[in-house]
């Protein structure tokens, strides 16, 4: 199962991904919904999918510190709900706008305000139904070097640097922006 | 396969192959847990500098959510720094941690000593994970540069070897 997964790239198979699959700069965060640290970087990563377009191929897997973080595995259920719905960047925002407000009455609302089907997304989360696929998320990223939240990978290796647009950008783009198709990793070019 | 992947001022520490030094060491104000008492199945044993240091938490957070990970294995997780009881019991409670974390407390250190894994000039343990098989023998060790949280993949990928090895001598015999 897990095994099939590569551990610390995308897979746009079957990774929630944005930007483009072609593209040669290949972003893999691991988070939780509940993280503040997580809640912060968004920002940085708005910023950066910004400025490299079609260029990143960016990918978020589940990644929920429970015992700390109370109210993470329901909102990454809720996310994956809204995923099944054809809008998990959209919860996936939401969440991270409202760290502070992830009980399930407010996964209901983010659902409502997404115009989804609230009671099929809060039937979903209740019931667990997405928990297998948040398990497999979380044991790629054990074993791929997760050692807290977030966690990125950059075309496969781990960034242990400063969550800053600067520093995270200069790992991304390690030749500049120009130089940027040298940093595709040759091993994983085939994945589409 | 057994490695131990060191900083070269790391030489003393306790390599892959060696009995495990048993000990008996309180968890909380009354309670003690020895080595010992788990044999038969792994232990993965980490020493850690300090309770409440960032990164500290950062990887006690994280083994905890491991639990289950290391649970398949039926391995025995074991924290273990040079803080007091008290302070362990704090902390726990408030990283709502759910496995032992043990007090190398008096004499300070020792423990962490005989694994060669004490700063003597900090006066704390290294960071540095250890997985002993279920025959008490050490089988990987890690010491990671204090600032970085070393993440769990060597303790399971560890785990994933001894499985193997042990169901590979199952089946010889």
């Amino acid at each position: 199962m897990t095994a099939l997964i590569p551990l610390t790239l995308p897979d746009p198979e079957r990774d929630h991904t944005s930007g483009s699959a072609d593209g040669l700069i290949r972003l893999l965060e691991y988070g939780d919904y509940e993280c503040p640290f997580c809640g912060e970087v968004q920002r940085i990563i708005k910023e950066i999918q910004q400025r490299l377009g079609d260029d990143l191929l960016f990918a978020f897997r589940n990644f929920p510190l429970t015992n700390i973080h109370p109210h993470a595995e329901h909102a990454a259920e809720a996310a994956e709900a809204a995923g099944a719905q054809g809008n998990f960047w959209g919860m996936h925002d939401i969440l991270f706008e409202n760290q502070r407000a992830l009980e399930d009455e407010n996964l209901a609302a983010y659902a409502a305000e997404l115009g989804l089907d609230e009671t099929r997304v809060i039937r979903e989360v209740t019931s667990s139904v997405y928990a297998q696929r948040i398990r497999e998320d979380f044991r790629s990223g054990a074993r791929g070097g997760v050692n807290g939240t977030p966690t990125f990978f950059i075309n496969g290796d781990r960034y242990d640097g400063e969550f800053n647009l600067k520093y995270l950008l200069n790992a991304l783009t390690p030749h500049g922006v120009e130089g940027k198709k040298k940093t595709r990793s040759p091993s994983r070019a085939q994945v589409k | 396969m057994s490695t131990t992947t060191t900083n070269p001022s790391h030489r003393s520490v306790l390599s892959p192959g060696t009995q495990a030094p048993d000990f008996s060491l309180r968890c909380t104000q009354d309670q003690s847990v020895s080595l010992s008492e788990f044999r038969g199945r792994p232990v993965v044993l980490a020493f850690y500098p300090a309770d409440w240091s960032p990164v500290c938490s950062g990887q006690m957070a994280l083994y905890n959510e491991m639990l289950d990970e290391f649970q398949e294995f039926q391995a025995e997780l074991l924290g273990i720094s040079v803080d007091g009881t008290w302070c362990h019991d704090a902390f726990a409670k408030q990283t709502k941690l759910h496995f032992p974390l043990l007090a190398d407390f008096e004499p300070k250190g020792a423990i962490a000593r005989a694994y060669g894994v004490y700063d003597e000039k900090e006066g704390i343990c290294e960071r540095a994970p250890f997985v002993i098989d279920a025959d008490g023998i050490i089988q990987w060790s890690y010491v990671s540069p204090i600032g970085i949280n070393p993440g769990a993949n060597g303790i399971l990928f560890a785990l994933e070897d001894l499985k193997k090895k042990t169901e590979t001598t199952a089946l010889a015999k």
